[in-house]
């Protein structure tokens, strides 16, 4: 039995439909981060676990016993909040008890446990200190671990990190992932980076306007996207025009692939930059002129125009030579690397 | 002379007009009123300006002044606590309320402020007096047989005096409630306490700053309050301010009445430096 249920879950505000009809299980201690852009339900979902949101219709089990009806003060989630939320007249140690506090937990128990769960975020001899006295990250670790002292039955994360600068967050991320899987608990990561959702999850929900668009293992989303949606979200990728000849093959420019499932007509290939090559001479490729090129230091970024559309491309920075604009190159890719995107135009 | 500007006399060049309306308007008729209370008065001689602490000793000796000067600071903190109990709420659910609702009724709750405090209280004198409309709406409902008495008592005064000191309570607090990160309370939540428990150990000890500053405004107002005690009050039941306005313009004896004034400014400047001094220690980490 699956660990989290959200069974038709939707809600609406006014006309909007917010969260439409979601369907999700989350098994025991899996990381799953709802990703998606802004106003595409994620944090509704979230409130709605926790409570904070009422449910129009559908429901949420943990455990199998049902959530909805439990107030979101006895349902017992770990909860970090974007702005942290922290109490700014409590001390470190008081933020963190406080959830045993509730709880009635015995003195000497608290103060043991709310040791613990400093050393756990790596606060130890912070105790006295106050928030406001603290850097951000640091408000990070007392709000994660005010969430897990409590022994939670799920942590829900609402962009923890996204009040952090770049360096510190990707600090973050390893240690929150290694805190996870210390602890083991089931947690729910709301995030609209797709970096922190591939970098920390087991599974991701990518989701647009309320429903579910795609859910897998991040690499998994991210070679084999099931939308136009879900390929320009993650990554960068290409749109590429395609003719299907309805027999399982596939023709872009002069290169012809064999796609089993392809259909008869017009149709739309997903393909990563970095798995577009250069064709050897004598290849078949997809002619395309270099408009632009951009280094990066580990590689090169190209721009250039196909007869399948405007693409970007992917070199190494091995030595060999790179094109330069205006140059015209053939391009090739493996059918293995290219997903095919059902009907409809590229967002 | 020089009259370049340089960073070491630029601070004083441009506070300096306004330091000096301050002196002369403030400091100066101050530091008078002051030196006033210290001058000799006598039925047929007139001010005589002699030094004397004999004001100053009537004011400290005689019971009739006690009496005064407790009602004034009696009915101050009543009229502070009062607003506390009814502002602070008020103040929570207005901070609640969806923004439309919030401006109207912010307009309803800073209107007394927008009346002439004169047609204000004369209006609650209407309200008020024994045939007034609270009386006889009483009377119609069966719940008093015979007038209540508001008018010339400290009830009626402090009930004038709640409402047109309210609006700075509410103000003050809501301020401090808009500072209030917006998930702290969802964070109580989820934690395990109850609204109650939200409420007493989340929400009040952050606004405390805020109740603060709106009760040392509305302590110092209602302490020197004139129009209303006046009005309402009456004759019969003095309150500080009344008093040196008697003494002044009545009696003529302007020294006691400058002595009177200069011991209610002291009184009300130590009082609320001092509760200040106390709460901040008290809840310094709030106040950064």
């Amino acid at each position: 039995m699956s660990h989290l249920v959200l069974d038709g879950l939707t809600k609406r505000f006014g006309g909007f439909t917010a969260v439409d009809a979601m369907n999700l299980s989350v098994e025991r201690g899996e990381f799953v981060s709802l990703l998606g852009p802004s106003g595409c339900g994620k944090t509704t979902t979230l409130q709605m676990i926790a409570g904070f949101v009422d449910v129009d219709r559908g429901g949420i089990r943990l455990d199998g016993a049902d959530l909805v009806s439990v107030a979101p003060n006895k349902r017992g989630l770990g909860i970090v909040f974007q702005s942290y939320a922290l109490f700014p007249h409590m001390t470190v140690a008081e933020n963190i008890a406080f959830g045993l506090e509730m709880r009635d937990v015995s003195k000497p128990d608290r103060d043991k446990r709310t040791l613990a769960a400093m050393e756990l975020v790596g606060l130890k001899g912070f105790a006295d200190r106050y928030p406001r006295r603290m850097s951000g990250g640091q408000q990070q670790r007392v709000a994660l671990a005010r969430a897990l002292v409590i022994k939670p039955a799920l942590l829900l994360l609402d962009e923890p990190l996204s009040n952090l600068d770049a360096k510190l967050r990707e600090e973050m991320q390893g240690e929150l992932r290694q805190i996870q899987r210390s602890v083991g608990t089931t947690t729910i990561l709301v995030t609209h980076d797709q970096h922190e959702a591939m970098a920390l999850s087991d599974r991701i929900v990518v989701m647009n306007q309320g429903r579910i668009e795609q859910i897998g293992a991040p690499d998994q989303v991210y070679d084999r996207p099931a939308s136009a949606f879900v390929a320009s979200f993650l990554g960068k990728t290409n749109v590429l025009a395609g003719t299907g000849d309805g027999q399982g093959s596939v023709a872009i420019g002069d290169l012809v692939l064999p796609l089993p499932g392809a259909g008869k007509g017009p149709l739309q290939l997903a393909v990563r930059p970095e798995r577009l090559s250069i064709a050897a001479a004598g290849e078949p490729g997809l002619e395309a002129r270099i408009l632009g090129r951009v280094f990066q230091g580990t590689h090169w970024l190209l721009s250039a125009q196909s007869a399948a559309g405007a693409l970007t491309l992917m070199r190494g920075n091995d030595g060999a030579a790179v094109p330069t604009e205006g140059e015209t190159v053939r391009l090739r890719f493996n059918a293995a690397d290219a997903a095919l995107l059902p009907g409809g135009a590229a967002p | 002379m020089s009259l370049a500007v340089t960073e070491r006399n630029s601070p004083f060049l441009l506070t300096g007009p306004a330091l000096l309306v301050f002196l002369g308007l403030v400091i100066i008729p101050l530091g008078m009123t002051v030196l006033l209370s210290f001058y000799d008065w006598g039925q047929y001689k007139g001010i005589v300006p002699e030094f004397t602490l004999k004001n100053w000793v009537e004011v400290f000796t005689d019971s009739y002044f006690f009496e005064i000067f407790l009602r004034t600071f009696r009915i101050a903190i009543l009229v502070t606590l009062a607003s506390i109990l009814i502002g602070v709420p008020e103040a929570y659910i207005l901070n609640r309320m969806a923004p439309a609702w919030r401006s109207a009724f912010l307009l309803v709750v800073i209107g007394p402020l927008l009346v002439s405090v004169v047609a204000r209280t004369l209006g609650w004198a209407l309200l008020l007096g024994s045939t007034g409309l609270v009386n006889q709406g009483l009377i119609a409902l069966g719940l008093i047989t015979t007038p209540l008495e508001f008018m010339f008592t400290e009830t009626g005064v402090v009930i004038v005096l709640i409402h047109v000191l309210i609006p700075f309570m509410i103000l003050a607090v809501w301020a401090s409630l808009q500072r209030l990160d917006p998930q702290i309370e969802n964070a109580a939540l989820s934690l395990g306490a109850s609204r109650l428990t939200i409420w007493r150990r989340v929400i009040l000890p952050q606004i405390v700053p805020g109740i603060l500053s709106g009760s040392i405004i509305v302590f110092s107002l209602a302490a020197s309050a004139f129009a209303s005690p006046a009005i309402i009050g009456g004759r019969r039941l003095k309150v500080a301010a009344t008093l040196a306005y008697d003494e002044f313009l009545n009696t003529l004896n302007w020294p006691l009445g400058a002595a009177v004034a200069s011991l209610l400014l002291l009184a009300l400047v130590l009082i609320t430096v001092g509760s200040n001094r106390l709460i901040e220690r008290r809840y310094a980490q709030v106040f950064e």
